[in-house]
């Protein structure tokens, strides 16, 4: 798949996983320079060194695995509930021509508005819990995965169509699981993907307004200048994200094992 | 030359079928008064300039376009495991996302038999076409002579009582066509289907069909509709000869021939 457009030379996936990591050491080795040298002051920027036993202090009082376990649970719920939505009424609205034209209108309306806007109908709606984040979450996946469905189920091959029709799987049904949904997955899963990064920018998003999880805590801790804490969560949140997408990679490579 | 006594009944009979393609078919006509019946075990080609309506005549052979007057009967019925008509693609049409044996059960699926069944029929299909052994290739595996063969294990495996085929070897490079056409001879001997096979390669109807019929004109219709000689095929027999350069002025229709030694003189 994903082939470089300029190649360097053909490095295995061990080698472009230790490029990977000797970049992450620089920067971290650039970044703990900086602060020794004296050129980049704690109060501004904590130095990793000093991370360690901030996030061992964390642990140790609970609160990372409460904050992780609550945003993993608003995450993996909000995303599937606004995938699973987005790309279902995506495909709808890609083959079913009244349907299209029937939601141009209300999609250029909503389809700008950011999640973070909703959050105080979120409130208002859900209340402050779970639910609210939940919802937020979830709209802001919602349409990434429905345009994402909606091209993928367009560019399909009508001629694929056709061959349904010529053995006997022309009906609806036939139509939809034999040929469009294994057609446009390549088109859905990237919809999905893109979906999986923006769901944890949302996580933030949706606990902001306090919403116990990884969101409320980095709140807690800026309100507080605790930048080291601050820092920790995000870095939770690159290794969490960093995490669900080599899970879904190793996933997709399974599913789309026709493709390349 | 044929034998006139007991002709098997035939498979399928169009009945003055006329076709305009676009909106509600309103647009303009492709057929018109076509009339044609298949014996049961006949192969017949059909030739005829491109966009004379060859695939559109096809497409309502097989139900996948509704004549827009006329009837289509044909002689049989879906049953377990089978259908009445299975189609050939001009490319191949492959799922891309199914492997070689996925593709071929496709058209078994719905059809009442158990996987085990409909898997071993496919294989069965792959290895009249030669191809058993690559049964769990992905398409993009596959070179296009063989995904070609594919195409045609997946209308074989539903045992249809007609086999349609729009020029299936259109595609391919002359040794590879060659070798597909005396593969497509022995599985017609062997099973004895009857294929309407369209083509606008005057030499393969010849070679391969007990009849072959030439659509033309706007709105296209039979032009005309030969018997070919006994087999096995000559191509240096001067009867041969005759009939491609008639069937030659028949496609051609109205534009006239190309003058004697034109070749010679554009050199
Ligand atoms: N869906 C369609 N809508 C409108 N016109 C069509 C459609 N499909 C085919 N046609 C027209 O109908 C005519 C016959 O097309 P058809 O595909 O049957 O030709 P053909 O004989 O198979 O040609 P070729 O040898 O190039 O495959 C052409 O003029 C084509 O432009
Ligand atoms: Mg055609």
């Amino acid at each position: 798949m994903n082939r470089p457009l300029l190649r360097w030379r053909q490095s295995g996936s061990a080698g472009r996983l230790l490029a990977g990591l000797a970049g992450l050491v620089l920067m971290f080795g650039i970044w703990q320079a900086a602060a020794e040298i004296g050129w980049l002051p704690d109060r501004l920027l904590p130095r990793p060194s000093s991370l360690p036993v901030a996030w061992i202090g964390e642990i140790e009082g609970g609160y990372w695995q409460a904050a992780v376990l609550d945003s993993l649970s608003h995450y993996t719920i909000g995303l599937l509930i606004g995938s699973l939505l987005g790309a279902a009424l995506g495909i709808c609205a890609g083959t079913l021509g009244w349907l299209d034209a029937g939601l141009g209108g209300i999609v250029r309306l909503l389809r700008p508005i950011p999640g973070l806007a909703w959050v105080p109908f979120a409130i208002l709606w859900f209340g402050l819990g779970s639910a609210g984040a939940v919802f937020v979450i979830a709209i802001s996946v919602f349409w990434i995965n429905f345009y994402a469905a909606h091209a993928a189920v367009q560019a399909v091959d009508r001629d694929l169509l056709e061959v349904a029709d010529a053995f006997g799987h022309g009906h609806f049904w036939g139509r939809v699981v034999k040929i469009l949904l294994p057609a446009s997955a390549p088109g859905l899963l990237a919809g999905f993907r893109t979906g999986l990064g923006q769901a944890w920018m949302s996580v933030v998003a949706a606990e902001l307004f306090g919403v116990p999880g990884i969101g409320a805590r980095m709140m807690q801790a800026s309100s507080l200048l605790a930048t080291d804490l601050v820092l920790i969560y995000m870095l939770t949140m690159a290794l969490l994200y960093a995490m669900t997408d080599t899970v879904f990679v190793l996933i997709r490579r399974r599913v789309l094992a026709w493709q390349n | 030359m044929a034998e006139l006594t007991a002709l098997p009944a035939p498979v399928v009979t169009l009945k003055n079928v006329s076709l305009s393609h676009g909106r509600g078919g309103q647009g303009t006509p492709v057929l018109t008064g076509i009339t044609l019946s298949l014996r049961r075990g006949e192969f017949v080609a059909v030739l005829g300039p491109s966009g004379a309506g060859k695939s559109t005549l096809l497409r309502i052979v097989m139900g996948l376009l509704k004549p827009g007057t006329g009837t289509v009967e044909l002689s049989g019925t879906n049953g377990k495991g089978r259908r009445i008509a299975a189609l050939v693609f001009q490319d191949a049409k492959l799922l891309p996302w199914r492997r070689v044996l996925g593709n071929v059960t496709f058209g078994l699926e719905g059809l009442g038999l158990s996987l085990a069944e409909r898997e071993a029929r496919a294989r069965a299909a792959l290895a009249l076409v030669g191809l058993a052994e690559h049964a769990e290739r992905w398409p993009r595996e596959l070179s296009g002579g063989q995904r070609q063969r594919v195409g045609v294990a997946r209308a074989l495996t539903v045992d249809p009582d007609l086999l349609l085929m729009d020029e299936p070897f259109g595609a391919l490079d002359a040794i590879t066509r060659s070798d597909l056409q005396e593969e497509l001879l022995r599985i017609w001997q062997q099973t004895g289907k009857t294929v309407l096979f369209v083509t606008h390669d005057i030499d393969e109807a010849l070679l391969l069909a007990d009849r072959v019929i030439v659509l033309g004109g706007k709105p296209a219709t039979i032009r005309s509709d030969l018997v070919v000689g006994p087999r096995p095929r000559d191509r240096g027999d001067p009867r041969m000869a005759q009939l491609v350069l008639r069937l030659r002025a028949l496609i051609a229709g109205d534009r006239a021939p190309p003058p004697d030694g034109w070749i010679a003189s554009d050199i």
